[in-house]
């Protein structure tokens, strides 16, 4: 069976899941059955073939298992967003269609991807201006700088720069990963790179810092220098690199935690998100009381209790128990409605994407290559630890939204780019890998 | 670099374990800990979706009520009380924001329908939705009127209790609230001096006066020490633990035997008595009756008080140093509640076995099947023919000593009044007792707090009142 063919026998259970979990919703909201759930599905399954036949005609050789696996993820997205407001549901469909779109356009314009190599400046540039456009044209949202503002839509640009940062970040280290290594020197047992070399790396760590004192938005930093040190591992082989850099990352969120009371407020909450319970606590500790709620199995999709009974002015917005529960805490309300279970499998389903991403690195053949594939892949996997992390009490908490799950147009679309550039690189990789095996056999 | 992304990757699975055991830990280990954290109000608002059963009064008349507000999904209940403040205290009330006290707390399991795991797995999965049980008071309306109307306002307490049964069936608490009233006037009730919230019944301590010579000749009489001709001096003022003890008035009586002692509420004879006893027989019949624990009444414990000798906040037995002898006339530092006082007259009228108190009779659950409450006995305070021969010496002082205005026409009344100064011209005024004598029905205590009047004239017409209603609603219905 051709990875293709695969790919799409692995869509229809992803299109089933849809139709069941409409079908819960539906039946514990209003206990009717209609057709309507089908329809739901059956519109997922056409979207989803239409995209497949995209893949099967740029990208025949792509990774078959990476698109049906986002699409369960923003199936479970779809059918928690049906469960919370059908207005959301029907919002997020409008992105997962303009998600398609741009995912083909990508793969079907940007041809071949190293033309990416050429253009790093340009695009380290458009991703640092993308990271503080915020600060300038956009508006705060729980002290962070998070959207920017164009016309009736809200756009969140650290989705798109954590593309840019990392395909700059890729080629960059692509080319200098050698320098780095050889003109190492040893000083006082640490291995530190050279000095001339490093200037481009402080800027990173830089960036990170900014981000974290000038945007407030600790959970991108986190993300962007967790990709960053990962890169440099990959790329250099030198763990010492990766201490080095952790140990200035943490140092300077130190230092900026003194000046930046919003940092140490984070910390002080998720070390005992108990102890104003109604005042800075409440959401991580609604968070946990939702997870409490759900047990092994969950309370049942549309069974749990999300929304302040008696409300009626507004929700999501106002009468959530849970603040956010379509956005940031959406994992909550998931292991709420589904339990240890649910919880588990949504986990599982990232890990299953970082193993297929971190397979086309392996597979990849030249540097840049790998080195983009790695990146994509840390990045996408990290922001999911970031937010469910948060959610859980792992780390303290950060507003990232949970990629392709949580409501959001920005997150959706710069998320399906970003598995364009992946399949184009699996592409590339498996068909050598085919090629190959076909001439040892001829 | 190959290696170097496997290790990446396996380092990513760590932290992907992480976050699979941090979701484990709150859902699963911590869940029934983080479930009754103070803080997590999804309980309660669960419970709120719940239509919460119907409290009824004895005639079946609806005390509590839920009414539904909203529709669909989001449709909730609030608490009506449809009698407003006649059952206020001892009923209690229910809400999200100010929680839930008196019989509501204490029977929220009922009324919210509160089963095994397994049965309300089986109702889930037949769809059926958690509907509360109603649960029958045995309050009655009619005797709750003839005691608030008997109080007038004034500040005290009614309880009335059926001696063969321990059903309560008045309880009242002046000042009432209306509880309908509760989500906006909580605060104001709160700091009210006249506190309100407060239920007198079961919960205020007040020095009992003479209505505690009851529990002496209880212990005089059972324990064979005493006889209802037994002597002492009955002249005024005797040493007491070392200080002149007078009598209601200084009056003055001769060598009396212990009916006319009881009939005249005699102070120095009871307290000689009280010193012939001593502590440790005291304390045993004190105890008999229920003194030094909690009344066993299915109400919330931290609404209950517990009746005894005090000194402070700590509860005093016979080892401690007290002076017995005033302790047998209801002075020391004794404090009983109104339902502990019901309870002693009770256990005389039910031939000396004191029956748990209870507010609840029945349960009824959605699909109509009852539960009704047996009555339980607590304990055997004294003989059958202690009580019998304690009885007629109560009708005695009804009859021609201090409680004459606790007499009800065409019934043989047995009863005690207390008056306790609490300084002078201000007392607290007291009667106990129960009817018919020779049959009783109903034992009723009644305090009114800080009165100028005496406890016979004061109490007894309330006791008569309370009585007389519902006796007639006996013979009635």
């Amino acid at each position: 069976m051709s990875a293709r063919t695969r790919e799409l026998f692995a869509l229809i259970p992803v299109a089933l899941l849809v139709t069941a979990g409409f079908t819960a919703v539906l039946i514990t909201n209003s206990d009717q059955l209609g057709n309507l759930s089908v329809l739901y599905g059956g519109y997922f399954l056409a979207l989803c073939v239409a995209t497949h036949i995209v893949i099967r005609i740029r990208l025949p050789d792509a990774d078959p298992y990476l698109f049906p696996l986002v699409a369960l993820l923003a199936a479970f997205g779809m059918v928690m967003l049906f469960r919370l407001d059908e207005g959301l549901a029907r919002d997020q469909a409008n992105w997962f269609v303009l998600g398609l779109i741009l995912f083909s356009a990508t793969i079907i314009f940007l041809r071949p991807y190293e033309a990416l190599e050429r253009y790093r400046y340009v695009i380290a540039l458009a991703g640092i201006v993308l990271l503080i456009m915020p600060r300038f044209l956009g508006h705060q949202t729980n002290d962070a700088f998070l959207a920017v503002d164009l016309g009736p839509i809200t756009f969140q640009p650290t989705e798109l720069a954590k593309i840019c940062i990392v395909v700059f970040l890729a080629s960059y280290l692509n080319e200098h990963r050698e320098v780095l290594v050889v003109g190492a020197r040893n000083v006082f047992g640490l291995v530190l790179p050279p000095i001339k070399h490093l200037g481009p790396l402080l800027v990173v760590w830089g960036a990170a810092m900014v981000l974290l004192v000038f945007i407030r938005d600790l959970g991108s930093s986190v993300m962007f220098f967790g990709a960053f040190l990962a890169l440099i591992y990959v790329a250099t082989g030198r763990l010492s690199f990766v201490v080095i850099g952790l140990a200035m990352f943490v140092i300077g969120a130190w230092f900026f935690a003194q000046t930046a009371p919003h940092i140490q407020e984070r910390f002080d909450i998720w070390l005992d998100p108990f102890h104003d319970a109604g005042g800075s606590g409440y959401q991580l500790s609604q968070s946990i009381f939702a997870q409490a709620d759900g047990g092994l199995f969950g309370r049942g999709l549309g069974d749990s209790l999300v929304q302040l009974p008696g409300c009626d002015s507004g929700f999501p917005d106002r009468c959530a128990i849970l603040p956010a529960p379509h956005t940031d805490f959406i994992y909550a309300v998931i292991v709420d409605e589904l339990g240890l279970f649910g919880g588990a499998a949504v986990v599982l389903i990232y890990a299953l994407i970082a193993e297929r991403g971190y397979k086309t690195a392996i597979l990849a053949e030249d540097g840049f290559s790998k080195l983009l594939a790695t990146g994509l892949t840390t990045i996408f996997a990290l922001q999911a630890f970031v937010i469910i992390g948060g959610v859980t009490r792992v780390i303290p908490l950060t507003g990232v939204t949970l990629p392709f799950i949580s409501y959001g147009g920005s997150s959706i679309i710069a998320n399906f780019v970003l598995l364009a550039l992946l399949l184009m690189v699996s592409d590339k990789a498996r068909r050598r890998v085919r090629l190959q095996s076909q001439t040892r056999i001829g | 670099m190959n290696r170097q992304i496997i290790k990446l990757f396996g380092f990513l699975l760590i932290l992907y374990a992480l976050l699979f055991g941090f979701t484990s830990y709150w859902s699963i280990f911590d869940a029934d800990d983080l479930k009754a954290n103070q803080a997590n109000r999804r309980p309660l608002l669960e419970e709120q979706q719940i239509k919460r059963g119907d409290i009824l009064a004895a005639d079946g008349s609806a005390i509590a009520r839920s009414r539904p507000v909203g529709s669909g999904n989001n449709r909730v209940y609030v608490r009506q009380y449809p009698q407003g403040g006649l059952f206020g205290n001892p009923i209690g009330y229910s809400f999200v924001t100010q929680g839930r006290v008196g019989f509501e707390l204490s029977h929220n399991d009922e009324l919210v329908g509160n089963k095994t795991e397994f049965l309300s797995i089986l109702d889930e999965l037949q769809g059926h939705a958690q509907v509360g049980d109603k649960v029958q008071s045995s309050l009655d309306p009619s005797a709750q009127e003839a005691a608030v109307n008997g109080l007038a306002g004034r500040r005290g307490s009614v309880v009335a209790i059926v001696p063969s049964t321990g059903e309560v069936r008045a309880m009242v608490s002046i000042p009432e609230y209306d509880p309908n009233q509760i989500p906006k006037r909580f605060a104001q009730f709160n700091r009210d001096d006249s506190a309100p919230l407060f239920n007198r019944a079961t919960q205020a301590g007040y020095p009992p006066g003479s209505t505690m010579k009851v529990v002496t000749a209880t212990a005089a009489l059972d324990s064979g020490e005493f006889t209802p001709s037994s002597t002492l001096s009955g002249r005024s003022p005797v040493e007491i633990d070392g200080v002149p003890l007078n009598n209601s008035g200084g009056e003055q009586f001769g060598t009396i035997d212990m009916t006319t002692a009881l009939t005249n509420s005699v102070n120095t004879w009871w307290a000689q008595a009280g010193e012939r006893l001593g502590k440790d027989t005291m304390f045993e019949y004190m105890a008999r009756f229920g003194f030094d624990a909690k009344p066993r009444l299915d109400y919330p414990g931290f609404q209950l008080a517990t009746s005894g000798v005090f000194d402070g906040n700590k509860l005093l037995g016979p080892s401690d140093p007290i002076d017995i002898g005033r302790v047998a006339i209801g002075q020391e530092r004794l404090r009983v509640t109104p339902l502990q006082m019901a309870e002693v007259a009770a256990a005389v009228a039910n031939n000396g076995e004191l029956m748990e108190p209870r507010l609840w009779s029945r349960v009824i659950d959605p699909d109509g099947r009852e539960t009704r409450l047996d009555p339980a006995r607590q304990s055997r305070v004294m003989s059958e023919d202690t009580a019998s021969t304690l009885n007629e010496m109560m009708q005695n002082v009804v009859a021609e000593g201090t409680g004459t205005a606790g007499a009800v026409s065409g019934i043989d009344v047995a009863g005690k009044t207390g008056t306790a100064e609490l300084s002078p011209g201000v007392n607290d005024a007291w009667f106990i007792g129960f009817a018919p004598a020779s049959d009783p029905q109903i034992a009723i205590s009644c305090i009114v707090e800080r009165t100028s009047g005496f406890g016979g004239p004061t109490c007894g017409p309330i006791f008569k009142a309370v009585a007389e209603s519902i006796l007639q609603g006996d013979s009635g219905g």
